[in-house]
């Protein structure tokens, strides 16, 4: 029962990460389009654990949670470094 | 037992629901940050800690030891979604984006 649960959680979350999908191509400026990435990988790291859950292996999937939030806290951070400028900011 | 496993992870999604909502539809950039920043933090802390609530339901050291790992993320989330939020925000007022006012269409 609660394997159902746990997969149509993960399939309305990547329909969720679609609609975020969606500002991260049409957003007008290029840290609207950070701000989609960054909504995208923070469910990421949820969906991962349930993927985990799904397959009952958990304490594998949990490890890589945690590598794939640490690496959007990067890149996010690094992204937002480099296009602090008014240069291309229309593209 | 799962039954506040189930209602913490919808009310989890909820939150996850609003923020997409508010990402799609707010009018400009620094307002666009908001639903960003807090409603998937407030996610990620109610579905994450009803799966390590779940993972906890055959109890032995290993099982343990997951459930913290998945604290651990929760704890890593909450400092660095909002640095990243703040950061965002930061590119933003460098670039010398102009904030939305009222009578504006929206960008």
């Amino acid at each position: 029962m609660m394997d159902n649960v746990f997969l149509y959680s993960g399939l309305y979350l990547a329909f969720l990460m679609t609609l975020s999908l969606y500002r991260a191509l049409v957003g007008p400026t290029v840290v609207d389009r950070m701000i989609g990435v960054n909504a995208i990988g923070s469910k990421t790291a949820v969906l991962l654990i349930l993927i985990g859950l799904i397959y009952h292996r958990v304490e594998m999937f949990v490890d890589i949670a945690l590598a794939y939030a640490m690496l959007n806290f990067i890149a996010v951070l690094a992204a937002s470094r480099y296009f602090q400028k008014r240069k291309g900011l229309y593209d | 037992m799962d039954i506040i496993v189930c209602l913490l992870l919808f009310i989890g999604l909820f939150f996850f629901t609003g923020g997409a909502v508010g990402i799609l539809r707010f009018p400009d950039f620094y307002s666009r940050l908001h639903p960003a920043g807090k409603l998937d933090t407030l996610g990620s802390l109610l579905a994450m800690t009803g799966l390590a609530l779940f993972n906890l339901h055959y109890f032995s050291l290993g099982a343990l030891l997951t459930s913290l790992k998945i604290i651990l993320i929760l704890v890593f989330v909450f400092l660095a979604s909002p640095t990243a939020t703040h950061a965002i925000v930061d590119a933003g007022v460098r670039a010398g984006l102009a904030p939305w006012t009222k009578g504006e269409d929206r960008r």
